[in-house]
């Protein structure tokens, strides 16, 4: 028999409220998103979005209810930003001036100014654009889920920091519910309403950012004493 | 002679041949493209069909393009269609495989990506894969194309026409200038086909 990839796997998120999955490279974060829209299927257990079962809903048409920020790659590189935007109201079979009104929309939401950005191609942005671009086009359809992805991973840490404070200020003003993966502890503690830290493919602990600091779980104290070297370590 | 006197005295006769020639291979070209690539999208989507496929259609490429003429004439007779058949069989292998192959060398992420977002196969294929792979795709119906326009000179050993009429008389005559007046403008044929197609190859490719 092989062994699962994750267990014991388990918690709720309700709307307004930012879960965070922490954990170390590996420790299945990716995997458990891929499982909420069934990128993955479970051997056992069941997904439930506004009490129905996932797996009874057609995988079209749930992923297409569920936002996805996509970790690194993910925009589509023969898109225009406009076009990687307002690809679900595409699918969806929007009309052609709703989905540039919205494309518009949500480009000044996440900070890009449309004019300078709607014609582009990914190739043309800087890592952080990218970034935006994801999360404008995992917003597109107004899903009431929003699944992301390490989504400010791979930048440098003062635009890092910047896009963590506007998005803060969004997740307030959207009130959705938000799977939020990282290994960044600050990211987590910023942006979780609650933490939930996955180990070995197991969810090791599940609580508030306070709680978090005052876990016992070895990892979660591992995490915490990466987080804040201490004294010693400032030297 | 010289080929410049023989042109002029026999214009119509070779812009009928060259026509003739185009026709052949535009045809058979075409057809194997209506065939070839939905066929290379099916094993995309049907992986254990792809020894079998591809491997036929790899031994009817070896096959001696005189020879496949020979096999073909006892079930289709001589003529232009009989040629049209050989071509499309020589068309299809570069066409499916480079089909499958730019499909499947379509970034996995990528593909995912468009899961992810709600795409159904269909979608995927006609709005991810096919445009990431259309220049691989292109490269197939251009290989395709420069073959077939070499092969169709053979066409008129089976009286299909074309430019291998000037080609085999002269042969059979031995008179370089009737060789030369077939073999020329088929050799501008394929470099034309080849650098229009591959102009077009290179805009369809995508930049990183
Ligand atoms: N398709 C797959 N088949 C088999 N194993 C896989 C597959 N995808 C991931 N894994 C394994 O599952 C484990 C968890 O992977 P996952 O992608 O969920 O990690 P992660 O927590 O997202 O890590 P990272 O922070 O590096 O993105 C890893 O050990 C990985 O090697
Ligand atoms: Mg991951």
């Amino acid at each position: 028999m092989v062994s699962p990839l994750v267990q014991d796997v388990s918690f709720t998120v309700g709307a307004g409220e930012t879960v965070v999955i922490l954990g170390r490279s590996g420790s299945g974060k990716t995997t458990t998103l891929k499982l909420i829209n069934r990128l993955l299927e479970p051997t056992a257990g069941d997904v439930l979005i506004a009490g129905e079962r996932t797996a009874a809903v057609e995988p079209t048409r749930l992923r297409r209810r569920i936002g996805y920020v996509i970790q690194e790659v993910g925009l589509f590189p023969h898109f225009t930003v406009a076009e990687n935007v307002g690809l679900v109201p595409r699918l969806e079979g929007w009309l052609a001036e709703r989905i540039a009104a919205r494309v518009r929309d949500l480009l000044g939401l996440v900070g890009l100014d449309p004019d300078t950005f709607v014609a582009r191609y990914p190739h043309q942005l800087s890592g952080g654009q990218r970034q935006r671009v994801g999360v404008a086009r995992a917003l597109a359809a107004d899903p009431p889920l929003l699944l992301l992805d390490e989504p400010f991973g791979a930048l440098d840490p003062i635009t890092r920091v910047e896009l963590q404070r506007e998005f803060r200020g969004l997740e307030g003003r959207l009130g959705k519910g938000m799977v939020f993966v990282t290994h960044d502890v600050r990211e987590g503690l910023l942006l979780g309403t609650r933490i939930g830290l996955m180990h070995g493919g197991r969810l090791v602990f599940l609580g508030t950012p306070e709680e978090f600091g005052k876990a016992d779980h070895p990892e979660a104290v591992a995490f915490m004493r990466a987080a804040d070297p201490g004294p010693a370590a400032r030297g | 002679m010289s080929l410049l006197s023989f042109y002029a005295r026999n214009t119509t006769e070779v812009l009928g041949l060259i026509w003739q020639h185009l026709y052949l291979v535009a045809l058979s070209t075409g057809a194997a493209t209506i065939i070839g690539v939905p066929l290379g999208m099916l094993l995309t989507r049907r992986p254990a069909w792809r020894g079998s496929v591809l491997g036929l259609a790899n031994i009817f490429q070896t096959v001696p393009s005189l020879a496949l003429f020979g096999i073909l004439i006892p079930i289709l007779g001589i003529g232009f269609w009989t040629a049209v058949t050989a071509l499309v069989v020589y068309a299809l292998l570069p066409i499916v495989r480079n089909t499958y192959t730019g499909i499947a060398g379509v970034d996995p992420a990528v593909r995912e990506a468009g899961r992810g977002m709600g795409m159904t196969d269909g979608e995927l294929l006609r709005l991810v894969e096919l445009p990431l792979a259309a220049s691989v795709i292109l490269a197939g119906i251009r290989v395709a194309t420069v073959v077939s326009v070499g092969v169709a000179t053979i066409g008129a050993a089976i009286g299909a026409g074309g430019l291998g009429v000037y080609i085999f008389r002269g042969v059979a005559v031995v008179d370089d200038t009737l060789i030369l007046a077939g073999a020329i403008p088929a050799a501008l044929m394929a470099l034309a086909a080849d650098g229009a197609l591959g102009l077009l190859e290179r805009r369809l490719a995508w930049h990183r």
